[in-house]
């Protein structure tokens, strides 16, 4: 499975959204789903299905689908 | 079967004493123990003699828990191997006793950065790979029985132990839903080996306070950690179990 479908499953299981749902607005502030527990359970799949560990700085600004693909970069994954 | 039978057991400052003693005691009960320590192979050769005994069971991992990467890649190193973490262990702690008015600021510093950020680094991390776990976690923290009662020349010492308690019981509160349970041991006097070195007099006058009339050794310490990491506390969270063999302070 390439990288970009893995997030998006992420996702999707996580938000429990279709997968047309994500894009440019889905994000913590316009997502009802998007609170602190579907957030942190978020980045723990995240950090396991991609092997990386974020900064505390990245997981307090991971507040919008687009800017975690940005994020997922800095570490090396190539999405 | 030991009580602790393949559970992934990280405790930090491991290098002795009641961290050691947990170490070991763990191991013997069946968990796979990564014992940490700042101070680089400080550990190897106890583990070493230790392998000979039960191989494979303790593995030594140095790094500082007050600096964030250097635990992000411990932990990672050890989800990478095992895809999990049972238990967390915040042992590792400093002690400087002075009197009010010979306070130093460096070392109170030094105090409230390992024995409180450093702790609240170690759960932060370790608990996102815990909540991942359908059966959770444990974490225990090490307290003192000082941040209970207080003690003459402790007071940024007995302050930063009493950071731990509120940090165990709010983390508490805020883990329960995904299965971590988080709670303390408030040690009594101990018999580590800075204790041995204090003044005979004046360490027989404490030991009067112990109902019991003796000191702590490490591995009474020890096994009330091993009853919080296992199962049999399996509904023990946000709680402080004081180890002090009934002191009258």
């Amino acid at each position: 499975m390439k990288n970009r479908e893995k997030y998006d499953e992420i996702f999707c299981a996580v938000f429990g959204v279709k997968k047309e749902a994500l894009g440019e607005t889905f994000t913590f502030k316009e997502t009802a789903e998007w609170d602190s527990v579907a957030h942190l359970g978020l980045i723990s799949e995240l950090e396991e299905a991609f092997d990386v560990m974020f900064e505390t700085e990245d997981i307090l600004h991971y507040g919008s689908y687009l800017n975690g693909l940005n994020i997922l970069r800095k570490y090396g994954v190539h999405i | 079967m030991g009580l602790l039978e393949n559970k992934i057991c990280l405790i930090t400052g491991a290098g002795r004493g009641i961290g050691r003693a947990m170490a070991e005691l763990f191991a013997e009960n069946g968990a796979i123990v990564y014992a940490n320590d700042t101070r680089e192979g400080c550990m190897d050769e106890w583990i070493e003699e230790w392998q000979v005994k039960i191989p494979g069971k303790i593995h030594a991992i140095y790094f500082d828990i007050t600096d964030e990467e250097q635990v992000k890649h411990a932990v990672m190193a050890i989800r990478k191997e095992y895809k999990r973490i049972d238990v967390l262990v915040n042992n590792a702690g400093v002690e400087f006793n002075e009197l009010i008015g010979m306070i130093s600021r460096k070392n109170m510093e030094f105090m409230l950065n390992v024995n409180v950020i450093g702790v609240v680094n170690m759960i932060q991390i370790v608990s996102r790979v815990m909540q991942k776990q359908p059966e959770g976690g444990s974490i225990i923290n090490i307290t003192s029985m000082t941040a209970l009662r207080g003690n003459r020349g402790q007071l940024v010492y007995s302050a930063t132990k009493g950071a731990v308690i509120s940090i165990t019981k709010s983390a508490a509160k805020e883990l329960a839903e995904k299965k971590i349970r988080v709670n303390a041991i408030a040690p009594g006097l101990t018999l580590t080996p800075m204790m041995a070195q204090a003044d005979p007099e004046k360490l027989q006058e404490r030991i009067h306070n112990v109902c019991m009339g003796r000191l702590a050794e490490p591995m009474d310490i020890a096994k009330g950690c091993l009853f919080l990491a296992s199962d049999l506390a399996g509904y023990v969270s946000g709680q402080v179990l004081p180890v002090d063999g009934c002191t009258i302070m």
